[in-house]
């Protein structure tokens, strides 16, 4: 039999760990594909080789697929992401002396109690003519818009209080070292790497941001979905049974050590072993503790692409990038996320399927049962941390009610 | 028309320049350092900034053209939208170019294709070397193994030579690779 061949981008990032696992391991080669993947040192070059096809695929920041989908930055190319490749895995490091004024040694920080730390602290440096300086990894991320989301609901105005500036992750221990700037929002390893170097320490994982935030996606442009419909649905299949291999407690050490190596992320498996098992390294010297949910791959169909994912990011780029609401441009950011698409490859192999495509984002607070094409499925908190609720069918009241 | 050439490595970058430097009434800047590149950028001023695909910044400076555009500074992503075949070959040469909007597209075209052109050389250089550099890896498996059959089966050089040779045309493999294989296996046996 012939195998299609799909060749998929990625930065060397820890949540870049479905494509990776699905080739070290045969999933791909068991669906019928061969699979290349390509290495990247920033997001605008894996976007460069997805648009003039060097690219098939590629490992994304979700709401960088929305960005292109509506001509942010470069010309419009309508994007689609059928699947989700994880949930949340980014924290907030700061450097060592503002991280034990806003946090507790040996803990991670309550989001309001460390909010409301950091503004005090955020006040006194702008009176002083030294605003704090905060990084996140692209513009168009949601490093970007969590960060934001925690900073604004702690009441400290992104870009008025304090500055915020793109560091590529390769920089953000020597970015922190230096002091260009005060504290980071970063994927695995990149936060244990400024950990371990003694030049930051963590604070808070995202997922105590927004319990549910979507992270990286799998993007392609829309025209190539339709072409390799087929071996898009394959892909879709062996990605979902990477997942259950990365979760799987018994594979970690054999996962991190392929993860870790040259072509892939060449950096340290134990660091990396670390992110994979839910464990934080939160400063130096201190022990490794366990965060439930820092990754999270593949529970709760955490590869379903829900649209509201989509108009959330939406909303916040409306928020964040200076534009206008608009109700075409929401529609179009909507359609980049496929559930249908996800459905479709995944009917019959016995995977739980959403039946709906689209949820109040931030409703669940306990436990709740589901409802799912078949059967029920227990999906936990997907809380933000300030209570707010984000309902899709309204974006503009959301966004009214937003500080 | 000011230049700014990105460039973590020196070599390309220079090689980039002497192709530029063609140009007429160009003023060409070399930025290999990665602190304080937006600052750099922003005292340069240049009309258009070239910088390789695989630079780490790529991010760093995007995210400085766009907030510059909201200041009223307008940097345009790439060439005009038109120009598609444009990008796609610099791409496919591992070159971005960002170019102030409103530069007349015929000062843009003959830079960015001898910019192309000169990340092509240079790609070329960087894979004759390579080339080079296998070709002695090779030279020097060779000679090991050599010495391996020599001081193990005592043979004399030409006859060690020979007996690879043979082995590799009967298992139309190269000889670099019947090396390697005699390396390994003498190396498993505890052989040093």
């Amino acid at each position: 039999m012939t195998k299609e061949h799909l060749t998929i981008g990625f930065l060397p990032l820890v949540d870049a760990c479905l494509p990776i696992l699905a080739l070290e391991h045969g999933f791909a080669e068991d669906e019928g594909l061969s699979l290349t993947l390509i290495r990247d040192l920033s997001w605008a070059t894996v976007l460069d080789r997805l648009l003039y096809g060097h690219s098939d695929a590629a490992h994304l920041v979700a709401p960088l697929a929305i960005a292109t989908t509506l001509g942010r930055g470069r010309p419009a190319q309508p994007l689609a992401v059928p699947f989700v490749l994880g949930l949340n895995g980014n924290a907030v490091t700061m450097r060592p002396e503002l991280a034990r004024e806003v946090g507790k040694p040996g803990e991670l920080a309550d989001p309001v109690e460390a909010g409301a730390r950091l503004a005090n602290i955020a006040r006194s440096r702008k009176f002083a003519g030294n605003p704090l300086r905060f990084g996140v990894v692209h513009r168009h991320s949601s490093h970007n818009y969590m960060l934001r989301y925690w900073l604004a609901a702690s009441g400290i105005v992104p870009d008025r209080d304090v500055t915020m500036a793109t560091v590529p992750p390769p920089f953000c221990a020597d970015a922190l070292e230096t002091g260009e700037v005060d504290a980071i929002c970063v994927g695995e390893p990149w936060n244990s790497v400024a950990v371990e170097r003694g030049v930051g320490e963590i604070v808070m994982a995202t997922a105590q941001i927004w319990r549910r935030g979507v992270e990286k996606v799998l993007a392609m442009r829309e025209p190539v979905l339709e072409q390799r419909r087929g071996a898009v649905e394959a892909l879709i299949r062996a990605l979902r049974r990477a997942g259950e291999h990365f979760v799987d407690p018994e594979n970690q050490e054999v996962n991190a050590a392929i993860l870790a190596r040259p072509e892939y992320l060449d950096g340290h498996a134990d660091l990396i072993r670390y992110a994979i098992s839910d464990r934080l390294l939160l400063s130096r010297n201190s022990d490794a503790m366990y965060f439930a949910d820092y990754m999270f791959q593949h529970r709760e169909a955490a590869n379903f692409p829900w649209v509201s994912q989509a108009q959330w990011l939406y909303s916040q780029m409306v928020r964040w990038d200076g534009l206008e609401y608009s109700a075409a441009d929401a529609e179009d950011a909507a359609r980049v996320f496929r559930p249908e698409v996800y459905r479709s490859a995944l009917s019959g192999t016995g995977d739980l399927l959403p039946g709906a495509s689209s949820k109040v984002e931030g409703s669940l607070s306990v436990p709740t049962a589901v409802g799912m094409q078949e059967g029920a499925m227990i999906m936990n908190n997907n809380a933000f941390f300030d209570g707010m609720v984000f309902d899709p069918e309204d974006v503009p009241a959301y966004l009214a009610r937003l500080p | 028309m000011r230049i700014a050439i990105v460039d973590e490595s020196a070599a390309r970058a220079s090689i980039i320049q002497e192709g530029l430097a063609a140009l007429d009434d160009c003023e060409i800047f070399v930025l290999t350092e990665r602190r304080a590149l937006v600052a750099r950028i922003g005292e340069i001023a240049p009309d258009i900034v070239l910088m390789d695909l695989g630079n780490p910044s790529r991010d760093v400076l995007e995210e400085y053209f766009a907030v510059s555009r909201a200041l009223d500074r307008p940097i345009a992503m790439f060439v005009d939208e038109s120009d598609e075949e444009e990008i796609a070959a610099s791409v496919d040469a591992g070159v971005s170019a960002y170019v102030v909007d409103g530069l007349a597209p015929g000062r843009i075209r003959p830079l960015l294709d001898l910019a192309v052109r000169r990340f092509n050389a240079f790609a070329r250089l960087q894979s004759e070397l390579d080339d080079a550099r296998g070709k002695l890896a090779a030279r020097e498996m060779v000679d090991r193994a050599k010495r391996i059959l020599m001081d193990s089966r005592g043979m004399a050089e030409p006859k060690a030579y020979a007996e690879m040779r043979k082995a590799a045309m009967d298992q139309g493999k190269r000889i670099a690779d019947i090396a390697e294989a005699i390396v390994t296996a003498h190396e498993l046996m505890g052989g040093k």
